[in-house]
């Protein structure tokens, strides 16, 4: 960890806190209801917000998740910096371009 | 004061082992004097650090049924429940044999924190007027009594997961330096704290300030640290 | 190292940032499989809706509302550091870390009431 990943990292984490709030009290209101599909894409196809939000969402927690793994795997795994700093350079964005796709998939197509 | 101890000190290098001996307790008895009998009256070949007795040096640090304290100032009727106590060297440092570590590391990092002062004046200079109530020099005070003991650095889990991280110790010198108006080596400073091993890496377990022998409060310093460095990288004072 | 299950481990704030830990390293498992399943809403979604009805389970119910506690506690630990690195040295903090985790399960068994 230095001051650059540290910047990011917090930065990340402030963001998330309101978009995480915001995402329980949607669990929360799912959680009443049986989905279906139909039901989901009625609410995210073609929303501006939706996009928004989980656009910032997946890009924050990719940042976020991808740092986080990198200090875990330095402090808890014998692999190099190197190597920590590839496979979470990986994973940021394997998190990014899923979550890119899937609100694509929920909004767009 | 009748009964007896039975006490397991460390023996050894890394390798060692711990071995039992049966200690007589005694009234106000610390952790030390059971070390010192030990030493004096069953194992002459026992080897353990201590100087002052009294709780102003830090020497005699150990761990002390799992936990890093001054020896001379831990009471067994505080710590002996049911009569045992486990005694070994402070954790984190290589053991040079028994109860004693190589401090070394210990004090590199201090100075890799840049932990000494730099002076801006010359004894020419008229005297810097520093206010003892001026906000940045009661941080400073708040932080100054570090002795060097290593119990934080021994308590610290950081430490044991990252071998090249500072430390609380030196952070919280290089804490009492940034706040330091006399004092020139900021940008130094500043920069030594913000890579890797650096204070960012700190997870605020505060093991550091639970068990502090003098009452410091190392994961505040660290955090003031990691607001200035922050601000140094926004204003571009200082790169990673 | 000589001595093991050293104790300092058994303070509320080491613990705290322990389940952080932990809860961060399962979300950051949880994410791409989340991801992943939303993404079947593709094409009206009919592989989505066979997994929804899937996860209509009981069983189901109660890992998600594992998943709850860990995406709350994560949060409120979170919470933890960025206090106590922004804001002004606060005491308590124990007593706060226990009250946060004690929130997190709360709010896990919440859902779950409705859910199941």
């Amino acid at each position: 960890m230095n001051v650059k990943l540290y910047v990011w990292q917090r930065a990340t984490a402030a963001i998330m806190v309101p978009l995480v709030l915001v995402h329980i009290a949607v669990i929360f209101y799912v959680s009443r209801r049986s989905l279906t599909a139909a039901d989901i894409l009625s609410r995210t196809h073609g929303s501006v917000l939706w996009a928004a939000y989980y656009g910032l969402f997946v890009a924050t927690a990719s940042v976020h998740g991808g740092i986080g793994v990198r200090n875990v795997l330095l402090e808890w795994s014998p692999i190099s910096e190197r190597n920590a700093d590839t496979f979470a350079f990986l994973l940021g964005q394997f998190l990014l371009w899923t979550g890119a796709y899937t609100v694509y998939v929920l909004v767009l197509a | 004061m009748p009964g007896e101890l039975s006490v397991s000190l460390w023996r050894g290098g890394e390798r060692g082992r711990y071995e039992t001996y049966r200690v007589p307790r005694c009234e106000s008895q610390t952790v030390l004097d059971v070390v010192t009998f030990v030493q004096r009256h069953l194992d002459p070949t026992l080897t353990y650090r201590f100087a002052c007795r009294v709780g102003v040096c830090g020497s005699c640090a150990m761990t002390v049924n799992g936990r890093p304290r001054w020896t001379c100032r831990t009471h067994v009727a505080k710590v002996a429940g049911d009569d045992r106590l486990t005694i070994g060297p402070l954790e984190n440092l290589r053991i040079i044999k028994d109860l004693a570590t190589d401090m070394q590391p210990f004090f590199e990092k201090w100075q890799q924190a840049k932990g000494a002062f730099e002076p801006s004046k010359t004894k020419a200079d008229p005297i810097e007027q520093i206010r003892p109530d001026d906000p940045a020099r009661r941080l400073a005070d708040a932080a100054i009594e570090c002795i060097n003991c290593g119990v934080c650095y021994a308590a610290c889990d950081t430490v044991r997961w990252k071998e090249d991280y500072l430390g609380p110790a030196a952070l919280t010198r290089a804490w009492t330096l940034v706040n330091d108006r006399r004092d020139t080596g900021n940008a130094a400073r500043l920069q030594a704290v913000a890579g890797a091993g650096g204070c960012h890496s700190c997870h605020s377990h505060q093991s550091c300030q639970e068990l502090c022998p003098q009452a410091l409060n190392p994961t505040a310093a660290i955090a003031g640290l990691k607001r200035r460095t922050v601000a140094a990288y926004l204003k571009g004072e200082i790169a990673p | 190292m000589t001595v093991a299950g050293l104790k300092h481990r058994d303070s509320a704030l080491w613990i705290a940032a322990l389940v952080h830990r932990i809860s961060g390293l399962m979300l950051a498992i949880f994410l791409p499989v989340h991801l992943h399943m939303l993404g079947l809403a593709v094409e009206r979604g009919a592989a989505l809706d066979a997994f929804l009805r899937w996860t209509d389970q009981p069983l189901v119910k109660f890992a998600e509302g594992g998943l709850v506690f860990l995406l709350t506690v994560h949060l409120l630990g979170g919470l933890r550091v960025l206090v106590i690195e922004n804001f002004a040295w606060r005491d308590g903090q124990k007593q706060l870390a226990t009250l946060a985790a004690a929130v997190a399960a709360v709010i896990a068994f919440i859902f779950l009431v409705r859910a199941l």
